[in-house]
């Protein structure tokens, strides 16, 4: 199918960048957004013209490194979709579509299509994990998990960190993130011991960079995972607490 | 547009403890500023449903309703001087405005810092009328207390205005279409204000209950419409000649 590219090119995190438009022709329709991206690179470089940078790994959509507004919607038209297996069926010949980068102060771009997302890095590295005294594996079954628990704290899990909550945020807010990271852990009895200092510590990185939540839920309907905004609630709870428990021990 | 954005410099200093007083500290991060707006938004979204059914003494006649205003003026007197109770009202619902309209303009100038560059193409999935104008109407609202208080509390618009007459100063204010037509779109600002807000304290708040969450959404309804219902109400009567 014959397609055309809007496209945001930028050589580097300084310079202008802007849009250009590319033709995309004759193209599978079982390729997906990404795909088509190669195929279309492939011709640029022939041509010498540089080839659109863009992040990928998996392509399965279980890695989170893609992440790419098109058409003004992150990861794509499809719900609960990483851009990554968007395929083309979904438009019809000679559909222009329109890529832009993920756009928030905290993803700084580097270069085209590719954002920086070492924030989430730093959010995670404030409290997302569990301490544990390395030795022998501990027996799993001594701690038991009711299902309903366990299930909530799996579908917070289901988080990739491919930022499409912060892209889709009119706020430019990470809180979908950063409560699925905090919910997985908190709600699990693993990782009550550090539930208030992790909740407060990832908290404070959090808003270090990004926005706050105006609870629009555009995140949630961007979420290539499905992830529910009701862990931020669960986040918004376990803060208010760990104010006062932290005040309590101080 | 994206070559304005630049990456965070900061190595994130460890959250200082004990320095300032917790409840300081708690409204200096942007989800304690959330909690101000929750619960000074919960404090004047109770009294205005209370206001609202008070007026409703609009419909039983001039002594009722100005016989409600009188208690109004000696709630828990002789405990405190006459008009102290209403002060105390007054002081706890001015301050949940102020620290409500606080708390939202600062959390507005640091959500414009972190998203610097706007999307040339954006389609928005989930956000509603109501959740994309809070701002706005809470700024008519700002306005509209201004105005309201003038018109009907210090009866700047009207020559004959009697504190111990409520309804007529009320009738007087409701006959000019122009005051009436003020009173109604502030009203039906308020209703898209608390549609947004009554649902959104909840997730605020942290009250949140899989079980009981769709309920939430139904709440928020229920009170914006008992609310715009209860108030456009009055003016309408007047204007129609129900209360004159
Ligand atoms: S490339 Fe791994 S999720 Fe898309």
């Amino acid at each position: 199918m014959d397609l055309t590219l809007r496209v945001w090119r930028q050589p580097s995190p300084d310079a202008p960048g802007s849009f250009e438009t590319y033709p995309a022709e004759d193209i599978d329709e079982h390729a997906s957004l990404l795909e088509m991206l190669d195929i279309v690179n492939d011709r640029l470089t022939e041509q010498g013209v540089e080839p659109i940078a863009f992040d990928s790994d998996c392509r399965e959509g279980i890695c989170g490194t893609c992440g790419v507004m098109v058409d003004g919607k992150a990861h794509g038209p499809m719900e609960n979709t990483a851009a990554c297996q968007v395929h083309l069926f979904n438009y019809r010949d000679g559909d222009t579509i329109t890529l832009e980068p993920w756009r928030a102060r905290g993803f700084p771009l580097r270069k085209d299509l590719i954002v920086d997302r070492s924030a989430f890095d730093e959010i995670i590295s404030a409290g997302g994990y569990v301490s544990v005294n390395t030795g022998s594996a501990p027996e799993a079954n001594l701690t038991p998990v009711d299902k309903g628990t366990a299930d909530l704290a799996f579908d917070a899990a289901a988080c990739i960190g491919c930022g499409a909550c912060v892209a889709a945020c009119p706020n430019g807010a990470a809180h979908l993130f950063t409560s699925a990271k905090l919910s997985q852990l908190n709600m699990l009895p693993q990782g009550q011991p550090e539930r208030y200092a992790r909740t407060q510590r990832m908290v404070t990185i959090m808003e270090e960079y990004f926005g706050s939540c105006t609870n629009y839920g555009e995140c949630q309907a961007a979420c290539p995972q499905d992830i529910s905004i009701d862990f931020i609630a669960m986040m918004n709870k376990d803060y208010r607490k760990s104010k006062f428990r932290n005040r309590r021990a101080s | 547009m994206a070559d304005t954005q630049q990456k965070p410099t900061a190595t994130t200093p460890p959250p200082k403890q004990g320095q300032r007083s917790w409840i300081a500290e708690f409204y200096g991060s942007a989800l304690g500023k959330k909690y101000a707006m929750a619960i000074t938004g919960i404090v004047l979204l109770a009294y205005v449903v209370v206001h609202m059914i008070g007026n409703l003494k609009l419909y039983q006649g001039p002594e009722e309703i100005n016989a409600y205003a009188e208690w109004l003026r000696q709630i828990a007197y002789p405990a405190l001087p006459e008009e102290g109770g209403l002060w105390i009202f007054r002081v706890v619902l001015g301050g949940s405005v102020l620290i409500h309209i606080h708390a939202a303009y600062a959390l507005w100038l640091d959500n414009r810092r972190k998203r610097p560059a706007k999307y040339e193409k954006r389609d928005y999935v989930a956000v509603n009328f109501a959740n994309r104008t809070m701002r706005w109407t809470g700024i008519i609202i700002a306005l509209f207390i201004i105005f309201h208080v003038a018109d009907l509390t210090l009866g700047a618009t009207n020559p004959d205005f009697d504190h111990a007459d409520v309804y007529g100063n009320i009738v007087a204010s409701f006959s000019d279409p122009l005051i009436a037509g003020i009173y109604i779109v502030a009203n039906l600002a308020l209703g898209f204000h608390i549609f947004h807000g009554a649902w959104s304290l909840f997730q605020t708040m942290g009250w949140n209950n899989r079980r009981f969450n769709h309920w939430r959404r139904y709440l928020a309804v229920a009170l914006a419409v008992v609310v715009v219902v209860g108030n456009v109400s009055f003016p309408l009567a007047v204007l129609t000649g129900v209360v004159s």
